[in-house]
This record gives structure tokens, C-alpha cells and sequence, in this order.
């Protein structure tokens, strides 16, 4: 029995999230959870050698809820979990800020660990969200990473980055 | 028919809006991407095969073979960077 139906899955949205709340809310009535795993991204100060002062990330909306909710679908199916959340903010975000959540409920660690990592490596490949970095060299769009692809191709996922457009 | 197209990201600014709506006869997402190469400019620039481009239709990924439904919503972006 999970509980969908009372607090989101999915957000998109500027305001900061408290880790604590949202994951007092997941758990909320689920006596048969055992574990919590959860993913917090954070702003970093640097990237690709240079200083970043500020990230602007720029999303695809509808389609950003959509495509999140039908991974979410996909892990509920993958693995034994019991409930999940995602919460990814947009718009302009300095360096230390919060970024994304995953978190996962199931009844052991290792469905919850596993379902984690799924979702997060889904996410980075998959949802259209586009970060946009503030540098001394000026405003610059960030690449998408191979790396973010073989981390979705440990998972069956198919890649992005093919040659060609 | 008619679609709606948007653009995302660094191909919003290179063809300099984010949305515009065609009178196209394209049958697929390829086809319409030849219709909209083929006005030059920045859109030909913008949409160039050299690029890396992802398509969706109707807010679900989508390859260029896909077929085109009448008031289909259509987007051009760059590979994806959230999380």
C-alpha cells in the first residue's frame, strides 16, 4: 500500500526543500518501511576548470512532470520499493544550493539503494532539463556528460549522446 | 494540418523564440525538421544535422521517423543536463 495519492511524486519548482520533511512525509503511515535512500545534487562552485558563480536551469514543462512520473512507473515495476519522490528545482541557483531529490522507500536497503541510483542515472539522461553555468568567461550551457550515459546503459536505458542529430 | 513547435535551451537561442506553430504537410518529425532547414537562416543553423539534436513529440522523446498527428506538439533541444 503506498500513499500517491496523498503528497506529489513529482515537483518542479523554484523554492528550496527540506530533506527532513520530505522524507517524514514519504515514510508517513508506511509501517512496513524498513529503508530510506535518498539523493541530494547540490550546486557546485566549479566545473569543465571554471569558477561557476551561478546556474540557471531551464526545463521542458509538462514534459519534465510526464517523463519523471513514467520513470518513477518504471522503477515501481523494476524494483520492490514502496513509494518514491522527486523534487528538481528551476531558475536561478547559486553555488551551495540544493538542486534535486530522490527519495526512495522500500522494505530492505538494497531495493531502495538500487531504485536510488535508477532513477537519479534516469533523470540526468532523460528528463529535459538544461543548466545553463555563470563564469568568468561569461555564460556557457553545460554538456551533456558520456559518463551520464554509461551510467543510464548499466541500467538497460538507452543513450543520448548517439552520433548525428 | 498544423503543428506547434518549441525549442528549448541553445536552440531556443539560436533561433532566436521559443515556440513558433506551422501549416506544414510534413507526414514525420524528420520531415518537418527538412521543412523548417530548408527557411535558412537561423533556423537552419539552429536545426542543423551537424548539431546534437533531441526531438519530442507530444511531450514523449522521439526519433525522426516518428509520424506527425494533426495539432501535434513538436520540440527541438539540445541532449539533456538536469539533476
Amino acid at each position: 500500500m503506498t500513499h500517491s495519492a496523498i503528497i506529489p511524486r513529482v515537483s518542479i519548482q523554484t523554492e528550496d526543500f527540506d530533506l527532513s520533511t520530505e522524507v517524514a512525509q514519504l515514510r508517513n503511515g508506511l509501517p512496513g518501511v524498513g529503508a530510506v535512500c535518498s539523493f541530494v545534487g547540490t550546486v557546485r562552485d566549479r566545473n569543465e576548470g571554471s569558477s561557476v558563480s551561478a546556474m540557471e536551469l531551464e526545463h521542458y514543462p509538462g514534459m519534465t512532470e510526464s517523463s519523471i512520473e513514467a520513470m518513477i512507473d518504471q522503477a515501481m515495476d523494476r524494483f520492490d520499493i514502496l513509494g518514491a519522490r522527486v523534487i528538481h528545482r528551476v531558475g536561478l541557483l547559486q553555488p551551495l544550493d540544493q538542486i534535486v531529490l530522490v527519495a526512495v522507500i522500500s522494505a530492505h536497503r538494497g531495493q531502495s539503494f538500487q531504485a536510488c541510483e535508477f532513477l537519479m542515472d534516469y533523470l540526468k539522461s532523460h528528463a529535459p532539463f538544461w543548466k545553463k553555468e555563470q563564469t568568468p568567461e561569461g555564460a556557457r550551457w553545460v554538456d551533456a556528460r558520456v559518463s551520464d550515459d554509461a551510467a543510464s546503459a548499466r541500467w538497460g536505458l538507452p543513450a543520448q549522446l548517439q552520433t548525428g542529430g | 494540418m498544423r503543428v506547434h513547435i518549441k525549442y528549448f535551451a541553445s536552440i531556443r537561442e539560436a533561433v532566436g523564440q521559443g515556440a513558433e506553430t506551422l501549416e506544414t504537410s510534413a507526414a514525420t518529425v524528420g520531415a518537418l525538421r527538412d521543412e523548417l532547414l530548408a527557411k535558412g537562416g537561423t533556423h537552419g543553423e539552429a536545426l542543423a544535422r551537424t548539431r546534437a539534436i533531441r526531438m519530442a513529440l507530444n511531450q514523449v522523446m522521439a526519433d525522426e521517423e516518428a509520424t506527425l498527428p494533426d495539432g501535434a506538439e513538436v520540440a527541438f533541444f539540445p541532449p539533456v543536463t538536469g539533476g
